[in-house]
């Protein structure tokens, strides 16, 4: 069921018009400001890498395209609209899916379950039809079941289907999330730190399958913390420090930018959980 | 809510679960057609059972008919509140308000203010339990998980006193006369007679097809099973599909599953409409029954007992809820002098179960298949399982206090083959 | 809807809330305190006043009070009495706190567990209550504690002299010293337990937790032990409210605790639960919220009074008119 996936084929290059644009995003918390004018777009088809120390406000930034945080001020625009007046699960449908920092599986749920879930996104089938057993519930599980199989192979979590999502090993539960999102059949996905705790070599499979997933259409926004990692995966990097932008380019530009440099000076990698977007909420 | 995640898949297996998963696997791997006849065979069974009043089972000194009609709201009752509880994550503490509702609209409409035929008002009464499900549910599902306990909760109290003080629904004494479901008597069926020890087909005590009077019991036991059994169906349908998943997706996570598409609010408010319309459903079966009712049955303590049937069975499992509702229900009228106890002991059973098996004694399937895995795998690392770690667990005080694991690694070590 | 009636008893109808707002808001404390430190409400806190009313009573049976007790041996009787209900209450949610939560919080159970675990214990105690002849003669006690278990089912009252004397006037409405004695033991309660949270060690500990429970243990705050003294505390004023509760209403029973735990808890969550203060003034306003509703809609419409004010509020303003803040008291 790939060609589910397969979003109706956008070319890059004749879709000029960005696939994502946050318009100059502010957003604060009592007197905090978690986002600080922020504007930068994703063009469709491209791999964007979105990064900046602790704190630089990467995960809010996350939390305002998917609907979590309203900006303050400013606006994002997705696919031609607004998305000033959507829920977050019509943001979910209209083609925006994510992971998480720290995993938020459904832990009491099967493997096959977590990614029908996100094939949900797509389905309209209710009580009655269900109820009922009418083809469009019977078409429209099928059609999620497939393409839960299919991903799960497709991320490399095989033979697992029916084992509870919270007994599987840490990296099998990031790859399932991922699996998860991209079973909502979205245009967009941002993930988040996907690398976070992973040995070298599973970072560098995981790049492999970034690289993968932007091949099957979908675009995709990367946060993460090494800078190394970022620069070999993405086609473009936007740096955050403190809620604003300091940098926007190719990873060759942005590594010789000297904002960008200050910026990483002295900031230490293996840092407690980056917090950003959670702090500010609790006092 | 999204703390109120519930199944934890932990804590030790007893003898009884692990004979359970064993007899559970074996049944999934016979053959779909058998597994058919199994149920159908299971159903006859029951459908026979206040005929056949094999002793043991059967309640000396009550109707076993009546305890049967009992046993069979309560399993109604306890399916309806497991799609709120047990599958949606909702704690809900006043089901009973939804069970009242149901069943005062059969009596305001057949009897205290109308008089509707039986079967027009019993379709009423579910549009009414489920819209009160709505209107509960529309302002309230917004609030936090365990806020939402003690808004229904205050809600039961509000339907309760407001039946008490309206003199529209009859006050404290409530409604009577209720009357029964059309009959079509076709012909007489003996019950049998165990007084001798050995089964003896007896004339005079019989049971007519199918005449709902105040004397025979067992033509109500019938239409509330056949109402179990399709309540079941229908809930074993929902259950798997795209609702069941994102009511357990919101259950597990509600702004993951937001994230992921789920319409969380929307999917809430259909659990609570649900459950109210199969509390409706027990409810106005209740009423019936009775002929008569008041507030005096609607009590938060039937609430409380409607929630240790789900809990005690086991969250989220349609089959734990109706073991726990048979427990719950049949328990005190088999054992009569036990009655006055009931309540001190389901409320040890709250706490124990909380406590030591908070997935209740029948958990989801795969929560038990997952459970055996993780032990398998515990039993290879820690070796060979010591023979006393199922005793010495087993008693409350033995459990170490001192213990910060959040998983007692040695919790899920108890010895199987 | 008797306006004129609320009209014309307006005082009467106020300051009897007030009296019976104090008794609320001395409960309440327990549930904010709790909530405010484990985030959980502890639904067995009616039970522990119940005990305490229990207490109470069989304190002035045991040192032989009765109607004609009168003057200072009265007052002594009842301090006394107080003391006792005090130390049982406590006791009765220490016990709550060993038992039902302590075992789930070191698993980090979901909070609808705990509650679960709550609403079984809030039956096992009022059930132990209601059965203790049932569970005396089981073991054969029966004569030896006599009238202690005697009609177990049934109310008891306050064996001492209930006469009360109007004080003075205010508004119209004759203040009893009963009333006084509600309304002022209650605020003294409270303002001290509100210091010993402001400024003692224990009560920084207490603060500490509530914030931020990780930090405090890595600062070296006990967090079990800070635990058990919120519970002992929120305990023990409930034994002063449960004393309270006999002068001013003069009878209890085994169930008594559910209608005025749901009271205390409303008043909390409308002060703003986790909030000391935001308890005080839940209280209050609840009372006389309850009073004027049912001098307005009629007496038996009392308690529906309260309990739409609970959901009104939960949905509404869930953070309560003061908003919640143990953690974060002002200090």
């Amino acid at each position: 069921m790939a060609e589910v996936i397969q979003q109706p084929s956008m070319n890059p290059a004749s879709a000029p018009e960005p696939l994502l644009s946050m318009n100059d995003v502010t957003l604060r918390f009592g007197g905090v400001t978690a986002l600080d004018g922020v504007s930068f777009h994703i063009d469709r088809g491209e791999i964007l890498g979105l990064i900046g120390p602790n704190g630089a406000g990467k995960t809010t930034a996350f939390n305002v395209m998917t609907g979590i945080y309203r900006p303050t001020s400013g606006s994002v625009t997705f696919d031609g609209g607004s998305t000033a007046r959507l829920k977050r699960y019509q943001i979910a449908k209209r083609g925006i899916a994510r992971t998480f920092q720290n995993i938020r599986l459904f832990k009491a749920m099967t493997v096959l379950e977590n990614v029908m879930v996100g094939a949900d996104a797509q389905h309209r089938t209710g009580p009655i039809s269900a109820l009922l057993g009418l083809p469009l519930h019977r078409r429209e599980e099928a059609a999620g079941r497939e393409i839960a199989h299919d991903l799960l192979d497709f991320v490399g979590v095989r033979g697992r289907a029916d084992e509870l999502a919270g007994n599987l090993s840490y990296g099998d539960q990031r790859r399932l999330e991922i699996a998860r999102a991209m079973a909502t059949q979205p245009q967009l996905l941002c993930l988040d730190e996907p690398a976070a705790g992973f040995n070298p070599s599973e970072k560098q499979a995981l790049m492999e399958l970034i690289r993968s997933i932007r091949d099957r259409g979908l675009t995709v926004l990367l946060i993460e913390h090494d800078m190394r990692l970022v620069m070999g995966a993405v086609d473009r990097v936007v740096v955050l420090e403190f809620g604003r932008k300091i940098a926007d380019g190719t990873p060759s530009q942005v590594q010789n930018d000297p904002g960008v440099i200050a910026a990483y000076l002295g900031v230490d990698d293996d840092e407690i959980a980056d917090e950003d977007g959670e702090g500010s909420d609790a006092s | 809510m999204s703390e109120t995640t519930t199944t934890r898949p932990a804590a030790r297996m007893s003898w009884a679960s692990s004979l359970r998963s064993s007899l559970g696997s074996r049944l999934r791997r016979t053959p779909r057609w058998a597994q058919f006849l199994l149920m159908v065979a299971l159903a006859l069974f029951c459908y026979l059972l206040p005929l056949l009043e094999p002793p043991v089972i059967s309640t000396p000194g009550t109707d076993f008919g009546a305890v049967l009609f009992t046993v069979s709201i309560y399993v109604l009752v306890a399916v309806g509140l497991n799609i709120v509880v047990g599958y949606a994550g909702l704690l809900d503490l006043g089901y009973v308000g939804f069970y009242a509702i149901g069943a005062y609209t059969v009596g305001v409409l057949t009897s205290h203010h109308a008089t509707w035929p039986w079967l027009l008002s019993l379709p009423a009464a579910l549009v009414v339990t489920m819209i009160s499900g709505v209107l509960l549910g529309w302002p309230t599902l917004r609030v936090r998980g365990d806020y939402l306990a003690i808004v229904t909760l205050g809600f039961g109290e509000i339907v309760r006193l407001t039946l008490i003080n309206s003199e529209w629904l009859g006050d404290a004494r409530g409604i009577s006369s209720i009357p029964a479901p059309p009959s079509l008597p076709l012909f007489e069926i003996p019950h049998l007679d165990w007084s001798t020890g050995v089964p003896l087909v007896d004339f005079s005590d019989t049971t007519t097809f199918i005449e709902f009077g105040v004397t025979d019991p067992v033509p109500f036991y019938w239409l509330a099973l056949t109402l179990v059994i399709l309540v079941l169906l229908a809930d074993k349908r929902i259950k798997n599909s795209r609702v069941g998943r994102s009511w357990e997706a919101t259950r597990e996570d509600e702004d993951a599953a937001e994230l992921m598409g789920v319409p969380t609010f929307r999917f809430k408010l259909l659990a609570f409409a649900l459950g109210a319309f199969v509390g409706g459903i027990a409810g106005s079966m209740f009423a019936t029954r009775q002929t008569f009712i008041n507030p005096e049955s609607f009590t938060l303590l039937i609430s409380i007992l409607f929630l240790s049937a789900v809990v005690l069975g086991g969250q989220g499992n349609r089959w734990g809820a109706v073991i726990g509702a048979i427990v719950v229900a049949y328990l005190p009228e088999r054992f009569r002098g036990f009655e006055q106890w009931r309540v001190l002991v389901f409320g040890i059973a709250l706490m124990l179960l909380a406590i030591y098996r908070p997935q209740g004694l029948l958990p989801p399937r795969r929560t038990v298949r997952a459970q055996r895995m993780e032990e398998e795998s515990q039993a290879l690392e820690v070796g060979e399982a010591d023979p006393d770690a199922e005793l010495a667990t087993a008693g409350p005080v033995a459990r170490n206090p001192v213990d910060d694991a959040p998983v007692p690694p040695d919790e899920e070590r108890s010895p199987r083959g | 809807m008797h306006f004129q009636y609320v009209f014309d008893n307006f005082a009467s109808l106020f300051i009897g809330g007030l009296v019976f707002g104090s008794v609320y808001a001395l409960i309440a404390l327990g549930y904010t305190m709790v909530y405010g430190v484990l985030q959980l409400i502890n639904f067995a806190h009616s039970e522990v006043f119940m005990f305490g009313t229990f207490a109470t009573v069989w304190a002035l049976w045991l040192i032989g009070a009765d109607a004609t007790t009168m003057g200072v041996a009265l007052v002594l009787s009842i301090a006394f009495a107080m003391v006792a209900s005090m130390i049982t209450s406590g006791g009765v949610a220490l016990l709550l706190e060993r038992v039902a939560y302590r075992p789930l919080l070191k698993r980090g159970a979901p909070r609808l567990i705990a509650l679960i675990s709550a609403i079984g214990a809030s039956f096992v105690l009022s059930e132990a209550m209601g059965l203790r002849g049932a569970i005396a003669s089981a073991l054969g006690l029966s004569d030896t504690l006599g009238r202690y278990v005697a009609r177990s089912r049934e109310n008891l009252g306050m064996p001492t002299d209930r006469t009360t004397t109007v004080q003075f006037e205010l508004f119209g409405y004759g203040v009893t010293n009963v009333n006084i004695i509600v309304v002022v033991s209650a605020v003294l309660m409270m303002v001290a337990a509100d210091q010993f949270i402001r400024r003692t060690r224990t009560g920084r500990g207490i603060r500490a937790v509530a914030q931020d429970p990780e930090t405090a243990s890595l600062m070296g705050v006990n967090s079990t032990r800070v635990i058990q003294i919120t519970f002992l505390i929120g305990g023990m004023l409930a034994g002063a409210a449960a004393t309270l509760y006999m002068l001013h209403i003069g009878a209890t029973r085994y169930n008594a605790g559910f209608l005025l735990g749901v009271k205390a808890f409303t008043a909390a969550v409308l002060g703003g639960i986790g909030n000391l203060r935001g308890a005080l003034v839940g209280g209050l306003v609840l009372g006389v919220a309850e009073g004027l509703g049912a001098g307005l809609f009629g007496n038996e419409w009392r308690h529906v009074v309260a309990f739409v004010l609970l959901i009104l509020i939960l949905l509404f303003r869930p953070t309560g008119l003061l908003g919640e803040s143990l953690g974060k008291a002002r200090a």
